[in-house]
């Protein structure tokens, strides 16, 4: 049996931890075992390596050190924003407002709120996956105490217009964050220009470690916390911190500073795996917005078959890619997002999310562009044949 | 060889995988996802629940092979779940797991295997298949373990199906099945087998089956086989011939169900003795080798899964249906069961119980 080469196109899923943070954490690890907590020399050089990440993040975000907030994960980094906000709102304010794409993270920290007696609005965005400030416009009033609006989604990658969605939620008083996971790393990334009150994100996105996730609040904007305990991270978020997660964390955010001019090259890969689809396939639509989205992603919807088997196939092939239903968890949901975006489930069931990182190569994009027409061929064929059967 | 190995779990589907593995095959292990998990988060236990997904996984993973999970909740709806649910509406007793295996596993799952460019479906059962050279057919076989034998479940196959089959622990007995999983440490070497249908995983059948009517059968008599009154049910679904429990009437000796009669909403029942039947005719009927018997045929048959297979002559009626005469009275003949006709170890055809 011949080892198949491995091409990895998932890197909205994760990314490969860069060896300059692999070195980091393992220092951190067998170097620096205090807690940041402690006065003595172990608890400061530990302190040390937890505020230089702070900085560093800091720096990715051009946002002041003192005002990131270090977490498990990003999921956690947006629990904190909404429950955080949620708890520190004005009387008379119990009013949320988010898209139909967000994350999970959002749209069932949103929903567990709901239970709380908040009320929640799920708003619809166009066919490309872009929310029209006007359509915010028309759902916030007074009472919304919340905005939560994804800076660039993960699985069609079309980035929303956050300044102009920021300046509706200003106008009603409304505190608006930001889930930006998904754009940390491949865009540039300022919380001044974006306009934002708290924004998350989460390192492994961006070759960091997992298990290390940041919330960004400006200063002066309450955020209560929902992990209780010690005073770590300025009473923001009791626990031990991870230490050794958090020092790679900060390496990861200063590369992807450094690294950042490398993104054109990866949109220029994606244009060539995305052309060389849609011309090798018939029968293929690129989903969410061509000008608009993050440089690294496509989202291809393939005709007359299921996403899922096209996966399985790519696999066995050695192409890692995504779908977006989630079967494993017990039931076949077409991607939320595309459904939100007003697909309909036959074409959000069969689309495939192709994601580049720095480390892809022009050979695997060949690869890839020339064995999908046998491999859609083949299971299309089954398609018909099957449905011809019943 | 790049095979796609059914893995629903369970002990049986484990060893079949390890030992295809250890064989030096390219083992693909794709789990069922059949039936919406959230409907039944109590379905522990049972084929195919979240946890028997993660045995799969852990399995896979112990042996060194990759391992998927498919999503065939439409077509195991569209043709196991609704004749199952249509065969008790019209009183007989179904066996959902034969359907699986002719339109599911060895259909589907084997379409979608060759999507893959694997040519070959195996699956955990107790059953084995031969290509007999002479005449270039394939043969269906027991399993070597008489206790476990599934070929009862199998006999729907066609030689098209059959050719791309495969059933790795057809030569092993249960016993030496979990002796194999112990010894490679495999994590479900001790689990429970599973009985349930797996799709009703608290075993009430009646309550699944009201759920996916519309409306539920409608109530009727119970009677006795001279048309006298002896009770009422709330419908002909919650009955199978053969049952003795849960009827709602008392004689003072023991009744058994004789016969349900959907059209006219009845349930005969009985004593044991009128259970006894001496010939069926079945429908649907398939012949492994593809060609019924010229003449009558003596075999031996089996009319559910647990029954003891009994002598009897075969006429048949036509390609797809047969007429079978046993030696002695058989008890509890249920339309909707399958029968199956052994030579020996062979199976030599089988259908679908319509009278007896």
């Amino acid at each position: 049996m011949t080892m198949p080469v491995r091409i990895y196109f998932d890197h909205n899923a994760t990314t490969p931890v860069h060896p300059r943070v692999v070195e980091a954490v393992m220092r951190a690890f067998s170097d620096d075992v205090g807690n940041p907590s402690s006065v003595h020399y172990f608890g400061q050089r530990a302190k040390t390596l937890v505020d230089d990440a702070r900085a560093a993040i800091a720096a990715l975000l051009h946002a002041e050190a003192s005002d990131v907030v270090f977490t498990s994960s990003g999921t956690e980094a947006n629990n904190l924003a909404l429950r955080g906000l949620a708890e520190a709102a004005a009387p008379g304010r119990r009013h949320l407002v988010t898209t139909g794409i967000e994350h999970e993270a959002v749209l069932n920290t949103a929903r567990a709120l709901e239970r709380h007696q908040w009320r929640v609005t799920v708003l619809p965005v166009g066919e490309t996956g872009v929310l029209a400030p006007d359509v915010l416009r028309a759902a916030v009033t007074r009472e919304t105490a919340i905005v939560s609006i994804m800076h660039a989604n993960n699985e069609i990658g079309t980035i929303q217009p956050v300044a102009d969605l920021v300046s509706v939620a200003r106008d009603v008083g409304a505190i608006f964050h930001t889930d930006a996971v998904q754009s940390a790393g491949k865009l540039p990334l300022s919380v001044r220009d974006l306009g934002a009150d708290v924004l998350s994100i989460s390192a492994h996105k961006f070759n960091g470690p997992k298990g290390v996730g940041a919330l960004w609040i400006r200063r002066g904007v309450r955020v209560l916390p929902t992990m209780t305990g010690g005073r770590q991270e300025r009473n923001r978020r009791a626990g031990t911190e991870n230490v050794p997660g958090i020092a790679g964390a900060g390496v990861a955010a200063a590369l992807a500073i450094e690294r950042l001019p490398m993104m054109a090259g990866v949109a220029r890969l994606r244009d060539r795996l995305e052309r060389g689809i849609l011309t090798s396939v018939p029968g293929t639509h690129v989903n969410g917005d061509p000008a608009r989205r993050v440089p690294n992603t496509t989202n291809i919807s393939f005709e007359g078959l299921e996403a899922e088997s096209l996966l399985i196939a790519l696999d066995l092939e050695g192409v890692a890619v995504s779908t977006g239903s989630a079967c494993s968890s017990g039931t076949l949901e077409p991607s939320h997002v595309l459904k939100a975006m007003g697909l309909p489930s036959a074409r959000a069931r069969n689309s495939l999310r192709f994601s580049l990182g720095v480390s892809n190569t022009d050979a695997e994009v060949d690869f890839v562009v020339e064995r999908l027409p046998m491999l859609v061929g083949k299971l299309r064929g089954l398609g018909r044949r099957a449905s011809a059967l019943g | 060889m790049r095979i796609v190995m059914a893995m629903s779990g369970g002990v049986d589907s484990s060893v079949a995988a390890a030992r295809l593995a250890e064989a030096g095959h390219e083992v693909i292990g794709i789990s069922m996802q059949l039936y919406d998990q959230r409907a039944s988060p109590q379905a522990f236990g049972s084929c195919c629940s979240l946890d028997d997904l993660y045995d799969a996984r852990r399995v896979a993973a112990a042996i060194g092979i990759p391992h998927y999970i498919l999503n065939f909740e439409t077509p195991f709806q569209a043709t196991v779940v609704k004749n199952f649910v249509d065969e008790y509406a019209a009183g007989r007793t179904p066996i959902p797991c034969i359907r699986c295996n002719a339109d599911v596993k060895f259909a589907t799952l084997v379409e979608h295997a060759r999507g893959f460019d694997a040519d070959v479906v195996a699956t955990g059962h107790y059953a084995r298949v031969r290509f007999d050279g002479d005449t270039r057919r394939y043969t269906l076989l027991r399993g070597v373990d008489e206790d476990k034998d599934q070929s009862y479940f199998l006999f729907s196959l066609t030689q098209d199906q059959l050719a791309h089959a495969m059933f790795p622990i057809g030569d092993m007995t249960k016993p030496e099945v979990r002796a194999f999983a112990t010894r490679r440490r495999l994590l479900v070497a001790e689990k429970p087998d599973s009985h349930e249908i797996c799709f009703v995983p608290d075993g009430d059948q009646g309550a699944f089956v009201e759920r996916q009517l519309e409306s539920r059968p409608r109530d009727g008599v119970i009677s006795d086989s001279s048309g006298k009154v002896l009770g009422e049910h709330r419908g002909v679904h919650r009955f199978t011939v053969g049952q003795r429990k849960g009827l709602g009437v008392s004689v003072g000796i023991p009744l058994y169900v004789i016969h349900v009669d959907a059209a006219d909403a009845r349930v005969t029942v009985g004593p044991r003795e009128e259970l006894g039947s001496r010939s069926l005719v079945a429908s649907g009927v398939n012949w492994i080798s593809g060609q019924p018997p010229a003449a009558p045929t003596r075999v031996t048959a089996r009319i559910r899964h647990r029954h003891r297979d009994a002598p009897a002559l075969i006429v048949t009626d036509g390609a797809a249906r047969a007429t079978l005469e046993f030696d002695e009275p058989q008890f509890a003949v249920a339309p909707g069961q399958a029968v199956v006709f052994y030579r020996g170890e062979e199976v030599v055809g089988g259908g679908w119980i319509e009278s007896s």
